[in-house]
């Protein structure tokens, strides 16, 4: 019997799914063999966790062992010639690129807050802007260390054994536990990147210009009004940036110092800790409506085609501008659905999915798109083609319509031949995951499974709508 | 996001309230382990929850709730079956007939271990749980029957009156954390408990009742009489003093 001192609810970042765990929170690797042992005797499972940042069920198994990595938090070796990394998994983006940046260097994929960890990213396969011009986070991943369910650690690395390394990185943590990642961090000469707005009226330009984009800039995001209809449907903001070349910063010794990058404190001459409050009376259709449009105006006309130069915190983490803002979806929460479309078809698949939102009365409130690549990871989620990105609050009484709303879009996606990103997700069906991906690819994951997880110790209830589907 | 109760514990599942309350839930999409003694009604409450539809599942579990050293491992099962607990609710209950100066120890301890240490077993570990966690409904059903000591069934009273002090020092312990008990008081009900028993009006359907004592604790209500009027008419008796209350036939 697990000792109800462990108890403790655990929930998905969009505060929408939890459940009471037993968490374990080893600061050593015998630890981590503790909480398997003890998963094996006591006839539980074990999720794997590391900052709960994944929006959904992708960190939470209830009445189950919670396995969460934040406590091993170092950094075992830096070498600040070559930016090769060796840390461990709960080490958190932040504290990454506290740490390299001040000897030039910047984790070459971030995720959109700095709070996610290492071991999260690579779970997951996390992707940031720039996902076309450097691909996912474990492609900047050269080694790992892998605990399997038995106890065993192996070291697996990208050169001796891709066929593990490309199965485990983005599978979901389910084939075991990764306790140390050496990482290839990048090189710069500037801790400022220089950024670009433009706008675009409707969804055909917002893709194509962030096609066009793509190549010339690193870093590419578009913002979607998801309200407008017809000819305005999908219109939207656009930013790109790039790090400065040599020479361009006069002054990088102190643009490379951790201090400068610090988000500010205020917003608007606001405390920005005070930001949600101010935001949540306007958290409704006709507030968000109202919000999406000033934003859009405001940037189609005071923000055109501006180019200005920001810190690569203040561009790469907007997530944390505003501290605690997912508190203005209280007391539901938030869903996000994201769907990676190939290029030929995104603009009828999005142009849908807007449309479907629209018809259900349930707007997204936040709209994102990205451009993306394919990738070799097994389960990767990466394509030729676009993402959307879509913010829903959940409303006590609309859920099984949100949920319906979801399951229309998904298998939109799947008809498309898209995929989907399991960071995000909380409401997709698992038979439309199964089928975004090649028969022989789950079959592949499946085989892993037994093969380094027979008892199948490592489960989470995102693993188990994957799994279950797919048996 | 946790609006309705979605795991359920009811205690006492097999007939009477308790079972309404199984079927209550389950209809409304909830996973309710039901347990109690006898085998063949949980397993009727699950068969009927596999017909009835609506999302709901029944968990059957045969326990006797006098048996208190077996409760803390029945009650990790169960949460484990069920994936989590929202609500816990107490309605097992015995009211042994009892004559007119009978002092019969054996049956009345009986109806204290049922009435009242069964409830403290099952609901100690459930209000750690839910202190801890910083969520959760605990129901106790009581009885009007607790509210004054009456000549008829000394211990049964006290059994009652009992868990209704027990609740409320359990409320008063957890209710920092979000948690609410609720102290049920139903008048009377008809079930088994009340069969061929004298001078019973008022009298609602067990389903009425756990219509009632769901609507209740989904308000997080602290005490509730069930019918409502039953708290008119206690408030009556609980007034009525000692030197002339032990004259009364009640």
């Amino acid at each position: 019997m697990l000792s109800a001192d462990r108890l403790e609810w655990i929930e998905g970042w969009g505060e929408v799914l939890g459940g009471a765990g037993y968490v374990f929170r080893p600061s050593i690797l015998e630890g981590i063999r503790v909480a398997l042992r003890e998963a094996g005797a006591g006839g539980v499972s074990v999720a794997l966790r590391g900052t709960g940042c994944s929006y959904g069920d992708a960190a939470l198994r209830a009445e189950n062992i919670i396995l969460d990595l934040s406590r091993m938090d170092r950094i075992l070796s830096w070498d600040g010639e070559t930016g090769i990394i060796d840390v461990e998994p709960g080490v958190t983006l932040r504290r990454l690129w506290r740490f390299v940046l001040g000897d030039g260097w910047w984790p070459p994929v971030v995720t959109g807050t700095m709070e996610t960890s290492v071991g999260g990213c690579l779970g997951m396969n996390v992707h940031g802007k720039n996902n076309w011009a450097r691909g996912t986070f474990g492609e900047h991943c050269l080694e790992f260390d892998l605990m399997t369910a038995d106890g065993e650690l192996r070291t697996v690395s990208r050169n001796d054994d891709p066929e593990t390394f490309n199965a485990v990185i983005g599978s979901f943590g389910l084939l075991g536990v990764i306790t140390r990642a050496r990482l290839q961090m990048k090189k710069i000469t500037s801790g400022l990147v220089e950024a670009k707005a433009v706008s675009a009226g409707n969804l055909e330009t917002l893709l194509r210009l962030t096609d066009e984009a793509k190549d010339q800039w690193e870093y590419v995001v578009g913002w979607i009004d998801a309200f407008p209809r017809g000819r305005k449907l999908g219109r939207g903001l656009l930013h790109f940036a790039r790090h400065l070349e040599p020479g361009e910063d006069a002054e990088p010794a102190q643009t490379l110092r951790a201090e400068a990058q610090d988000l500010p404190e205020d917003v608007f001459m606001m405390p920005k800790s005070a930001i949600w409050r101010l935001i949540k009376p306007f958290t409704n259709r006709l507030g968000m409506k109202w919000i999406n449009r000033l934003k859009y105006l405001s940037g189609a006309t005071l923000g055109e085609g501006a180019i200005y130069r920001q810190t690569f915190a203040e561009f790469s983490f907007l997530l944390d501008y505003v501290p605690n803002w997912k508190r203005i979806y209280r007391p539901g929460g938030l869903i996000q659905h994201q769907s990676f479309v190939p290029v030929d078809q995104a603009e009828a698949v999005f142009r849908r999915q807007l449309e479907a939102c629209q018809k259900a009365r349930l707007p997204s409130f936040l709209g994102v798109v990205k451009r993306h690549r394919p990738d070799d990871f097994l389960m990767g989620h990466g394509l030729d083609g676009f993402s959307l990105a879509l913010d829903f609050p959940v409303i006590a009484g609309r859920q099984e319509r949100l949920w319906q709303l979801v399951r229309t879009m998904a298998e939109d996606v799947v008809d498309a031949g898209g995929r989907f990103y399991a960071a995000k997700d909380a409401a997709i069906p698992g038979e439309l995951y199964r089928a975004s991906f090649r028969e022989d690819q789950v079959e592949r994951l499946l085989a892993l499974k037994a093969e380094l997880d027979p008892q199948a110790l490592l489960r989470t209830a995102l693993g188990d709508r994957l799994l279950e589907a797919w048996q | 996001m946790k609006k309705t109760w979605q795991t359920a514990v009811v205690v006492g599942a097999s007939s009477g309230i308790g079972a309404a309350l199984v079927k209550r839930l389950v209809a409304q999409g909830c996973r309710v382990a039901a347990v109690a003694r006898r085998h063949d009604e949980l397993e009727s409450l699950a068969v009927w929850a596999r017909k009835a539809g609506g999302g709901g599942e029944v968990f059957p579990y045969v326990a006797d709730v006098r048996e208190a050293q077996s409760v803390l491992e029945l009650f990790e099962t169960i949460t484990g079956d069920l994936g989590g607990l929202d609500l816990m609710i107490y309605a097992a209950g015995v009211m042994l007939p009892v004559q007119f100066e009978e002092y019969d120890t054996a049956k009345d301890l009986e109806m204290l271990q049922t009435n009242l240490s069964g409830a403290v077993a099952w609901l100690n570990p459930a209000a750690q749980r839910f202190a801890r966690l910083k969520r959760g409904t605990i129901v106790g059903i009581g009885s009007v029957a607790g509210d004054r000591g009456r000549s008829g069934s000394p211990v049964y009273n006290t059994s009652k009156a009992g868990l209704h002090t027990y609740l409320e020092a359990l409320r008063n312990r957890v209710a920092r954390y979000g948690v609410k008990v609720v102290t049920i008081k139903p008048g009377f009900v008809d079930t088994a408990m009340t069969k061929d028993l004298p001078g019973l009006f008022w009298l609602i359907s067990a389903d009425r009742a756990a219509e009632i004592i769901l609507a209740k604790a989904r308000k997080g209500a602290v005490t509730a009489y069930v019918p409502a009027r039953w708290g008119l008419v206690m408030l009556i008796i609980r007034s009525i003093p000692s030197f002339i209350f032990r004259r009364l036939k009640v």
